[in-house]
């Protein structure tokens, strides 16, 4: 009894034990209605199966959430323009590079105008965060309307495709290469922010101006500039995101792409472990959290609940991972453990 | 006559015979830290007791305890009328038991009016519906007993804190009227608003009532209460009733060694090297428009320069000014005799500046981050983002900091909110001088802070001030500039109005100053 509740104890302080521990939970299921879930194999020379298309699919939420994360620590708020910054800069990207049968022009410059109108959103949005004190649910709300719109004047309200194959290779397979492209974006995405956090004084910087942004500034710190620099990340992860999307059709609809995505990548970084309020982050918590999300909606899938119904099992499954993370329960489990492995020295009042 | 069943059964020194509160043998570990150790409190009826002890002793620890806001391993409670031991696991149950709180912040909302806070949570209702009319006409004569004249049908932030604090506290006898804890109320306070205070205070005991009252104030130690408990180090030291405990015994019994100690802080310094004054920091005609009207000051190395006059007066404004904090618009600061461009805090850190803010939880702490955050961030910025720190070297940085200035924490990782006060204030300090600054600005460095820790920061100034440092020093306690200050400037109506300096520095003197010489 004593060494299991040692063991309980060690395996509980591991770091993000509770991301983990759901998305663990999402996964048993599987096992358990979808046997096959586990498998996968090689078709037409790719990797192919549930599994992949897990992580496959949460790439592009992934890269959002990670931008989210660093908005959300800083600035004690969420970017919800992220699906229409998506949308615009998809929109930008497929427009640039035209509907013929060749590209308008390089399809380099057309990712990197794609960026820099995500670095554009950025800098609007930040600058009413952080420069203009708008709160950052209203500031954000602005390129949330807007930001759709102007994605319909790019592309003339009319659903561009694009025709080079060559333009789905970042949302689906590069020749020869049997693991999904989006998988490597985001991976490069997530290493990159890890060690500019690690490497540079940056990480602690956000997480101070999130925490006490008045005390920080006394001690030298820019927080109004720290701000700004985590909106422009998170417009240039959306940007990256949006690419990623008008790939894998390769066209774009500039109604329907990332749509409502800015609500999963709000809820990756909350089931993620990381507080809304600003503050103490963990990166990590947020990618787990975007591919238990991912998780949960394939497994549904797979278990053939209908699309239109798929939100609703989504909400609850949802509602219990986070009601297992809330400070309430954490107490209480706290209690509980407390009381199984020590004797109660104070009797209760009845 | 419950009571009294339930202290005989428990055998203990029935002498006064109406306690309404006793807690006996409390233990409760913090993070591993004991943090209350055996401690006994007992409180009676009709008295003030005042609980005292330095930051850390465990005063703020056994109010929670009692109030259920923290929860204790062992020991018992007992509150008089209920047969068997309590335990309270929220302020909620506290209350119903007949223990309220009122802390220094009023929890109270400041939009709604005097009646409506008086009755928040528990409205009076007729037909369904808020029954106006019966509400403010109760609220109103609960406050004419108490003799507080106030209108109820204004909102709250009409009135001062002392008033709203007094609401606070008819609210929470109103409630529930055995045992009323009072934390620190006294913090913000001005001395006739204290005296309001106290006046209500004695009242209220007068009626039945046991008060706890916390505070770092001696004097009102000895103006209101009748009976003193002293913590030290989360145990008991003592209960004492106010007559036998003379106050140089109250602080030695707080600090745990006999009172010598806080005369000697007085620097011997100056006889020597000011031979050749070194000029570190000049400002001309620095200003900042409605907060401070132009001003020049001079320090120089080995300088403690006292910032004195009222709340209000611009004491901090001028530091600020200087410091950046606020952007000063006009005259110019020279520091080391190089004029400088101070846009922003940052600015003047790269120039050798420090600054320790006047309000430590709002300005000076990152709450959540560890102690070894806290401590190397000033540093990290004056170095800016790509020149990371090595971990070896913060960790070094903070166990040499926690070492030298004695910062009591369980860890160096541990979170700094959960430091007492103190130890908190002393860990902004290791923050500044890990930068190594020419010039500190120090704005209230040891207010809330307990009379020991408060005297090595005394000394901390001297002995900076005695490595060539120039140091401002800004505190409410003329006694305490009186002791480590070299030259004292006197500030009124947000200018600098006259600098004292040598044998000119007497109490006397800076009143005069400060009340505005030849109008008396």
């Amino acid at each position: 009894m004593k060494k299991f509740n040692s063991i309980i104890r060690r395996i509980t302080h591991i770091p993000l034990f509770l991301p983990l521990l759901c998305l663990f939970l999402v996964l048993i299921v599987n096992l358990i209605q979808t046997p096959s879930f586990f498998k996968i194999t090689i078709q037409n020379g790719v990797f192919y199966g549930y599994i992949i298309d897990i992580i496959n699919r949460s790439s592009g939420l992934i890269i959002l959430a990670v931008g989210m994360t660093l908005v959300a620590a800083s600035s004690a708020g969420a970017d919800i323009s992220v699906g229409a910054v998506s949308a615009l800069c998809g929109a930008v990207c497929v427009a640039s590079l035209g509907t013929g049968d060749v590209y308008q022009m390089p399809y380099i410059v057309s990712v990197l105008l794609a960026i820099l109108i995500g670095v554009i959103c950025g800098i609007i949005n930040g600058f009413l965060v952080s420069y203009m004190k708008v709160q950052p649910m209203v500031a954000t709300l602005i390129l949330f309307t807007a930001g759709r719109g102007i994605a319909q004047l790019v592309t003339g309200s009319f659903i561009l495709y694009v025709k080079p194959k060559q333009f789905g290779y970042l949302g689906a397979f590069l020749p020869k290469v049997p693991i999904p492209t989006p998988c490597f974006v985001a991976a490069v995405v997530v290493i990159i922010t890890w060690l500019v956090l690690k490497k540079t004084s940056l990480g602690m910087y956000i997480q101070a101006v999130g925490i006490n942004s008045k005390a920080s500034r006394l001690v030298g710190l820019n927080s109004k500039m720290i701000i700004f620099l985590t909106y422009i990340f998170c417009g240039v992860c959306a940007a990256v995101a949006g690419l990623i999307s008008v790939s894998r059709t390769m066209s774009i609809d500039a109604n329907n792409v990332g749509l409502f995505v800015e609500l999963d990548a709000i809820l990756a970084v909350a089931i993620g472990g990381n507080s809304l309020s600003g503050g103490k982050f963990s990166l990590m918590g947020s990618v787990i959290g975007a591919i238990t999300i991912q998780a949960l909606t394939t497994t549904l899938y797979a278990m053939h609940v209908s699309a239109d119904q798929l939100p609703l099992y989504k909400a609850i499954v949802v509602i219990i991972i986070v009601a297992l993370q809330s400070p309430v329960v954490k107490k209480w489990y706290r209690n509980l453990r407390s009381k199984v492995s020590t004797v109660e020295p104070v009797k209760e009042v009845g | 006559m419950v009571l009294r069943r339930v202290l005989f059964r428990r055998g203990d020194n029935m002498a006064a015979g109406n306690e309404i509160l006793t807690m006996r043998r409390i233990t409760k570990n913090f993070l591993g830290v004991r943090a209350l150790n055996n401690v006994d409190f007992t409180l009676r009826a009709n008295e003030i007791h005042a609980l005292m002890g330095e930051n850390g002793a465990g005063k703020s620890t056994l109010i929670k305890v009692l109030t259920g806001a923290e929860e204790f391993e062992s020991g018992e409670i007992r509150i008089a009328g209920i047969n068997q031991p309590v335990i309270n696991h929220s302020p909620q149950e506290a209350q119903i038991n007949g223990i309220s709180t009122v802390y220094q912040e009023v929890n109270l909302c400041p939009n709604l009016s005097v009646a409506e806070n008086f009755f928040i949570g528990r409205e009076l209702k007729k037909f369904g519906v808020i029954d106006w009319k019966t509400m403010n006409k109760k609220a109103k004569k609960a406050f004419d007993d108490l003799s507080i004249n106030i209108d109820v049908t204004l909102t709250l932030d009409n009135y001062s804190v002392a008033i709203q604090q007094m609401v606070a506290i008819a609210r929470a006898v109103d409630i529930s009227s055995k045992v009323l804890i009072l934390d620190e109320p006294t913090s913000s306070l001005d001395d006739s608003e204290v005296e309001k205070l106290f006046s209500l205070m004695r009242k209220l005991r007068d009626r039945g009532i046991g008060i706890i009252f916390v505070t770092h104030f001696l004097e009102q130690v000895y103006a209101v209460c009748d009976r003193i408990t002293v913590l030290r180090n989360g145990e008991l030291v003592g209960e004492y009733a106010v007559e036998n405990l003379p106050r140089l015994q109250l602080v030695a019994r707080m600090m745990g060694k006999e009172f010598d100690d806080l005369a000697a802080v007085k620097r011997e310094r100056s006889e020597g090297a000011v031979s050749d004054p070194v000029t570190v920091i000049e400002a001309k005609g620095l200003g900042c428009t409605g907060k401070i009207k132009s001003f020049d000051l001079s320090i120089s190395k080995g300088d403690v320069i006292g910032l004195s006059g009222l709340l209000g007066s611009g004491r901090s404004e001028l530091a600020r000014a200087m410091y950046g904090a606020d952007k000063a618009d006009s005259g110019e600061l020279e520091m080391n005799s190089k004029k400088l461009n101070i846009r922003s805090p940052l600015d003047a850190m790269q120039a050798g500046m420090a600054f320790l803010p006047e309000n430590r939880k709002e300005e000076g702490i990152i709450a959540d981050l560890s102690v070894r955050e806290n401590i190397i961030l000033a540093l990290q910025a004056q170095r800016g983002i790509f020149r990371l720190i090595s971990k070896k070297d913060q960790e070094e940085f903070t166990d040499k900091y926690i070492d030298i200035l004695k910062i009591k924490t369980s860890d160096r990782e541990t979170p700094v909110k959960n430091l007492s006060g103190g130890n908190q204030q002393k860990v902004i300090l290791a923050r500044w001088l890990l930068t190594n600054p020419d010039f500190l600005i120090l704005d209230e460095p040891t207010r809330g802070i307990d009379v020991g820790t408060k005297t090595e920061i005394q000394r901390l100034v001297v002995s900076l001030a005695e490595q060539g440092k120039a140091v401002m020093f800004i505190s409410s306690e003329i006694e305490e500039m009186l002791r480590t200050c070299s030259r004292m400037v006197v500030m009124r109506d947000c200018s600098k109005v006259g600098e004292l300096s040598g044998d000119e520095i007497t109490q006397d003197n800076i009143m005069k100053a400060i009340a505005g010489g030849g109008s008396v």
